[in-house]
């Protein structure tokens, strides 16, 4: 227990006030939402609560420094001097009228709460940088010192008016409790809200304000990050690569070209980069992997136009193995620079053309390699009772033509 | 389209360098522009963005403008709506970095009567200029495979639809096809048993559709960017 209560730390991140909850929320697992609201109710509940705080606040050590507040304002001499000098006439004086008004209540709320002040004061003046920062830009509004001057008049009749009703409430509260007044009590406590409504209100506002400005430039700070790692991981390597093999034209064209696919498939697709999964479910998905693939191991451009899709079954598989297969055959064998992939989705028929403008072949005279390989074409669309047509003159490039009659139509 | 390499240049019935406006706000590229056409073009002028190129060719005129889809200023659009009302007879050739149709689609129903991408040779280049000032349209295979998408016969036509306008026919289809598999308009017309003029004014009607079609699929990229 004692080394867990030494391990505890204040977190600048997760903090409302002193970032006691957030430290104890971490620590114990208790989402700090939770952790805050006990706290408050506690605090309403008995004063001391609020004490307890501040002392947290000036023990536990803010993450990443090395000490606590407490052992700098230990040697505050001034400051203690002060506070005592300040605080201990005006808790004499709250005991002694909230006893003298019968409303022992106050008092008992009174000496925690005047400690705390106290101890805040400390915590104010011993804070480390970045503490005091968020103190003096998130809390000091709240007591008046803004340091911007600014706004101060406003801030002295809103004072003004919000001691005055408030008084006025608490009178009402305190006739209340001793007469008997039906509505006393109530009309009493809503001027006590709308004091702190009036009081506190354009504080709280203005840093609910912040609070979200902060939110949004986080989440585009994470957004500037995230897009940063995508750039870095695509764009700047290839580009790092492109350098290096500069003297290679038919390198450079290749990872260019790759990288501009795959940035298109990031901009415009929602796909993140690198992360193109191996199994399509898409026809054009699988058309699109297949242009990839070809491009990247084979450094030919592979030209795809596509109208219309659907999804993949086994038989459309196996006319998307067929294709590639064509694909592969035209830039080992043509000697092409580009392949056409051209794939339409019918109402009854799939049809894929792969065309090269190649040295061509005669299609009745072709090595037995080859032969082959048309065989692997014509046989994988077969089975499923597709067609592949081979067309192709010597000089003239070839098409692969397959079709394969849909077994879902589109209804 | 991609012939460019293989098969002869053909220069414009009229004979003469067509006169080239070029506008591009990449430096790079307008160089490499300059160079690849050279001789076989007139260069009339370059302006890199959209009001300056405006007011420059309504002044000259040119027969093509090469125009750069993404251009400061309102984009390649914001020139095609500058001079297309008052001066019809130039012709524009939109160049984009890719030939995905949404980048290209709405300039094409501006009023450009074609498009290539920055990638292409410089023949396949020179012909493209050429066929845009003969009048012709210059289809990509990917931007006919578009067509065909868009222009999907869905069962029996939407009502509301113009079948002049909001439909191919099957001959277009056949064309469109066979440029989406990579066909050169004289490829086409052999597979056809048609000539290549032929191809050439099936293509042109083609475009005419894609620009004046009301088809959901062709008015939704432009609305989809809040252009209309």
């Amino acid at each position: 227990m004692g080394g867990k209560l030494r391990s505890l730390r204040r977190s600048p991140d997760n903090r409302v006030l002193g970032g006691v909850c957030g430290a104890i929320s971490r620590e114990t697992g208790i989402d700090a939402m939770w952790v805050r609201i006990g706290f408050v109710l506690l605090a309403i509940a008995s004063g001391i609560m609020v004490f307890v705080y501040a002392m947290a606040w000036l023990l536990i050590p803010m993450e990443g420094d090395s000490g606590n507040i407490y052992s700098r304002a230990i040697s505050d001499r001034r400051g203690i001097r002060t506070i005592a000098a300040i605080l201990l006439p005006l808790l004499i004086a709250v005991q002694f009228i909230t006893s003298s008004l019968h409303v022992p209540f106050i008092g008992f709320l009174g000496w925690p709460t005047f400690l705390a002040v106290g101890v805040i004061v400390l915590i104010w003046r011993n804070a480390g940088d970045s503490e005091k920062a968020f103190i003096d830009e998130d809390v000091m509004p709240l007591l008046g010192t803004d340091r911007h001057g600014k706004g101060r008049r406003w801030l002295i009749a809103r004072v003004v008016l919000g001691v005055l009703v408030g008084a006025a409430g608490i009178a009402v509260l305190v006739e209340g409790h001793t007469t008997v007044a039906a509505l006393g009590p109530l009309g009493g406590a809503v001027l006590v809200i709308a004091a702190a409504v009036v009081i506190f209100g354009p504080w709280w506002l203005s840093l609910v304000r912040d609070l979200i400005a902060e939110r949004q430039a986080r989440a585009l700070a994470e957004e500037r990050a995230q897009m940063a790692a995508h750039v870095h991981d695509s764009v700047l390597q290839t580009l790092a690569l492109i350098q290096r093999s500069s003297d290679d034209p038919q390198q450079v064209v290749q990872l260019a070209r790759a990288q501009e696919r795959e940035l298109r498939a990031w901009l415009f697709e929602g796909r993140p980069p690198g992360a193109i999964g191996e199994d399509a479910t898409m026809l054009a998905e699988g058309v699109g992997l297949l242009q990839r693939q070809v491009e990247a191991d084979h450094g030919i451009a592979v030209q795809v136009v596509m109208v219309g899709d659907c999804p993949l079954d086994d038989s459309l598989r196996a006319v998307l193995d067929a294709a590639r297969e064509a694909t592969v055959n035209a830039a080992k064998w043509s000697g092409a620079d580009q392949v056409s992939v051209y794939a339409e989705v019918e109402t009854d028929t799939v049809m894929v053309y792969v065309r090269d403008r190649g040295r061509g072949f005669d299609p009745d005279d072709v090595p037995d390699d080859r032969q082959g390989i048309t065989q692997s074409i014509e046989a994988r669309v077969a089975r499923f009772g597709g067609s592949a047509v081979v067309r192709s003159a010597p000089g003239e490039g070839a098409e692969v033509q397959l079709s394969m009659p849909r077994r879902e139509r589109v209804r | 389209m991609t012939d460019g390499a293989q098969a002869p240049v053909h220069r414009p019935a009229s004979g003469g360098r067509p006169r080239i406006f070029l506008v591009e706000d990449h430096a790079v590229f307008r160089a490499g522009v300059r160079a690849e056409l050279g001789d076989a073009v007139e260069m009339v002028g370059e302006a890199d963005e959209a009001a300056a190129a405006v007011e420059l060719i309504s002044e000259r005129l040119p027969d093509v403008v090469l125009l750069d889809v993404h251009l400061p200023g309102g984009g390649g659009l914001a020139v095609l709506r500058g001079v297309l009302p008052h001066h019809p007879e130039v012709q524009f050739l939109a160049l984009s970095v890719s030939d995905a149709p949404e980048d290209v689609i709405d300039v094409i129903r501006a009023g450009a009567r074609g498009y290539i991408t920055k990638t292409i040779s410089g023949p396949e280049l020179l012909q493209a200029v050429y066929r845009v000032a003969a009048g012709d349209a210059v289809f990509s295979p990917r931007l006919a495979g578009f067509v065909l998408d868009a222009f999907a016969q869905g069962g029996a036509p939407a009502p509301g639809l113009d079948p002049e306008l909001d439909q191919l026919s099957p001959r277009e289809r056949e064309v469109l096809r066979l440029i989406a598999r990579g066909y050169t308009y004289k490829e086409v017309g052999r597979d056809l048993g048609i000539s290549a003029k032929t191809v050439e004014s099936h293509v042109s009607s083609v475009l005419r559709k894609l620009q004046l079609s009301t088809r959901h699929e062709l008015t939704r990229w432009a609305t989809d960017r809040r252009l209309v």
